[in-house]
């Protein structure tokens, strides 16, 4: 572990009796849902500025807990990296929001929903972004199909040439 | 002596009707600005100067669907954009024709997924394809050649009302 | 959709879904009071439109023609790169990655190839990472030169676009010679590049460095003091350092502010701390700012690829560790273990340890970054992609209250949003 990120490491260790994982030089803490935003705002003051990136991973068929958000902090005066994982059941996920916090995760929480439907608690503006406003399911779910169609070769081409849809005018 | 000759030195030109529309609408086709990704950015290097397209008559890409006739759909359509495409097309005067650059407009390219249209004749009848990813501006050009050739070919007892 | 064997043309309303017609009640909480009393007008600035840059809608609130709120709906180019690489094993998902920002593509390879090998902790031998320098600054050059071609464009300097788009050519010729593609090369794989330069490379690369310098001068000789570019471009779309960083804004747009953070410098990756760079920073942070730097670190990438052309070393150019990286042709009909490692890989492909990493490059719009996380089989288990233009497209209603709409066009041009980035 880079030397200035030790101390860091060990105050957010003691505020909330988490273990910091370190695999090819990341560091990561596991921190409870309920008391992430008082980690995001202590992540902060410690000099944090800027939230590098915010997304969720899905263990389906895993039920509990089925997503981990992850959260990737950078220290800009301090040239450091920090990251947080945070276990969210599958029944009804969802998250508190930081985006008073950080106000980029404004959009990256309005993803999060679309992708995989985790609702973002106090959120303002909780809408689609990527998707259409009227699309049914959250894509990025291990349990949503692809939604890949048949490649057409010669001996089924004119079976699937029945099937797809053409515009005549 | 042919009618020509006689007429040659009143500086007049005798052709079918049907050539004479098929030139005005070759070499002064406008196309219509529809960059929407990778593509779009070989459909901008065709225009520059490098592999000129203003060489064959499309010197203006007109943004607005009034005043264009040829729509070239470069890049991929995803399910949000296919309405705004078929919305446009709807709104270009006739003559009109549609050309899909790349393959992803052609047929769905490397992205075999929920969210990309595997094709954009789903929606507008095109025709001509131009197969790359992206097609290199020689290849966009030979398809407008192609394009070109088959306006030369329309027939106005066969043309659609 | 489709209307088959029907004589007469249906209204498109009728199978079109209605996502266009919003109301003033739908944004409320987005636009102020006056727009629901009906003294400002809503207007769509739409996924077509040539000073977009692409497939972004805008939503605005004009009061009169001075910009009180505008509302970014993204989302048109969407194409599920995240969903379609988890189902490709990690070499053959390496070429979508090309797709995702298409001005940066070999930055992307990059990203990816840097994350892999961060993953399974695979080396690189030194040819190849002054190769892979070479041609990320290359392409960080060709990138600026497309942003100048089109932000002077909208800003109504036509010869500017021809221009940069004849230089752009010379650079695309280089990636032809090394890879036969022009823009999607796939040409820098996990392990090192795919295989080595033809002999002409060295020459084609030296002409292009003899003469772009002088090609940047010219291009600051027609803008940098021309008194009608800088009334465009001069105090507009202003932000401060501590709201830039606030909103994840990263790369040139956060260099034209203030604090100098670039991932070159400060977390050196592939061999950047041998050569020797300035990165230009300013501290305005307005449109004008931006340019300057921009333009700058055209200059600069020259620098870098001066410097590794001259200290290029002789060696192989991919990792001799078959069990991740394909053997090359020639062993093939020698070796017995080259010839199973190559059919293990391109049938099953290799298996990655468990774990997860973050791994990230600077690109000419900011920090790109790969999450990646792995179960131990041989497709990625999840691959998110950080993006900067979806960070940096925030910051645009912070920058556009209060100014005209013909400013916006020149705000958008100066943010340098790829709309492939921001919707991957």
């Amino acid at each position: 572990m880079v030397k200035n990120l030790q101390p860091i490491v060990e105050i957010l260790e003691k505020a909330f009796e988490a273990q910091a994982a370190e695999y090819r030089g990341d560091v990561t803490l596991v921190i409870p849902r309920v008391r992430i935003v008082e980690a995001c705002e202590q992540v902060k003051g410690l000099g944090f500025e800027l939230l590098s990136a915010l997304t969720a991973v899905d263990y389906w068929p895993e039920e509990n807990p089925r997503f981990h958000v992850l959260y990737q902090f950078t220290s800009v005066s301090k040239n450091l990296r920090l990251g947080l994982r945070v276990p969210v059941p599958g029944v009804t996920p969802t998250i508190p929001t930081i985006s008073h916090i950080y106000r980029n995760a404004n959009w990256r929480e309005r993803e999060l929903w679309d992708m995989f439907g985790i609702k973002a608690e106090g959120h303002p503006d909780l809408r689609r972004i990527l998707m259409p406003a009227d699309w049914e399911g959250h894509p990025l779910r291990k349990d949503y199909p692809l939604g890949y169609e048949e490649p057409q070769f010669t001996f089924n081409f004119d079976e699937i040439d029945l099937r797809k849809p053409y515009a005549k005018e | 002596m042919g009618l020509e000759k006689k007429l040659g030195n009143m500086g007049v030109v005798t052709t079918t009707l049907e050539q004479a529309v098929a030139w005005s609408r070759n070499y002064a086709m406008w196309p219509m600005l529809f960059g929407l990704a990778c593509c779009a950015i070989e459909m901008m290097a065709a225009e520059a100067s490098d592999y000129d397209m203003s060489r064959f008559g499309m010197e203006l890409m007109r943004p607005s669907p009034r005043q264009s006739d040829l729509m070239i759909v470069a890049g991929r359509v995803s399910r949000k954009m296919a309405s705004v495409l078929r919305r446009l097309y709807d709104q270009m005067p006739e003559p009109k024709w549609v050309l899909s650059m790349g393959d992803c407009a052609s047929c769905g390219g490397v992205f075999n997924n929920y969210a990309i249209m595997q094709g954009v004749d789903e929606v507008v009848p095109v025709d001509v394809y131009v197969a790359g990813c992206p097609p290199r501006p020689e290849a966009l050009i030979h398809g407008i050649l192609t394009l070109q050739e088959k306006v030369k070919s329309i027939k106005f007892a066969e043309e659609k009302k | 959709m489709v209307a088959l064997g029907e004589d007469e043309p249906r209204p498109y309303e009728d199978f079109m879904p209605d996502i266009f017609e919003v109301t003033v009640d739908d944004l409320k909480h987005l636009v102020s009071e006056r727009a629901v009393k009906g003294e400002t007008m809503l207007l769509n600035m739409g996924p077509q439109h040539p000073s977009t840059h692409g497939v972004l809608r805008l939503l605005l609130e004009l009061d009169g023609e001075i910009v009180v709120n505008c509302i970014p709906d993204i989302g048109f180019l969407h194409t599920g790169i995240e969903k379609n690489m988890e189902a490709k094993t990690y070499q053959k998902a390496e070429v979508m990655t090309d797709r995702l920002d298409y001005l940066n593509t070999v930055g992307n390879n990059l990203a990816y190839s840097m994350a892999v090998e961060k993953l399974v902790d695979l080396d690189v031998p030194p040819r190849a990472q002054s190769l892979r320098i070479i041609l990320c600054e290359l392409q960080r050059v060709a990138s600026h030169l497309i942003w100048l071609g089109t932000a002077a464009l909208d800003v109504a300097a036509m010869s500017t676009f021809l221009y940069c788009f004849r230089e752009r050519e010379d650079i695309l010729d280089i990636f032809e010679l090394i890879s036969g593609q022009r823009m999607m090369t796939t040409y820098i794989r996990p392990g090192g590049v795919w295989r080595d330069v033809p002999v002409e490379f060295e020459k084609a690369v030296r002409d292009f460095l003899k003469m772009m310098p002088k090609r940047v001068d010219q291009y600051e000789a027609l803008l940098t003091r021309n008194p009608l570019f800088l009334d465009r471009t001069l105090g507009i779309g202003k932000i401060t350092a501590e709201d830039a960083l606030n909103l994840g804004m990263t790369g040139p747009g956060l260099r034209a502010c203030g604090p100098t953070w670039d991932l070159r410098k400060t977390r050196p990756y592939c061999g950047y701390e041998q050569y020797e760079f300035e990165v230009p920073t300013r501290t305005e942070g307005d449109v004008y700012a931006r340019y300057l730097v921009r333009v700058q670190e055209m200059r600069e990438a020259l620098k870098i690829v001066q410097q590794a052309l001259d200290k290029m070393p002789l060696g192989p150019v991919r990792s001799n560790n078959y069990k991740f990286v394909p053997p090359p042709r020639s062993e093939i009909g020698v070796s017995m273990e080259a010839l199973i490692h190559h059919f293990k890989l391109w049938t099953e492909g290799f298996e990655a340890p468990k774990g997860y990493i973050y791994s990230a490059v600077e690109s000419p719009r900011g920090e790109l970054g790969v999450y990646l996380e792995s179960d131990g089989g041989p497709k990625p288990y999840r691959v998110h992609w950080r993006t900067p233009s979806f960070d940096n497209l925030q910051a645009m209603p912070l920058m556009s209250k209060g100014v005209f709409v013909a400013d916006l066009v020149a705000i958008i041009g100066s943010i340098d949003i790829v709309l492939g980035d921001v919707d991957r």
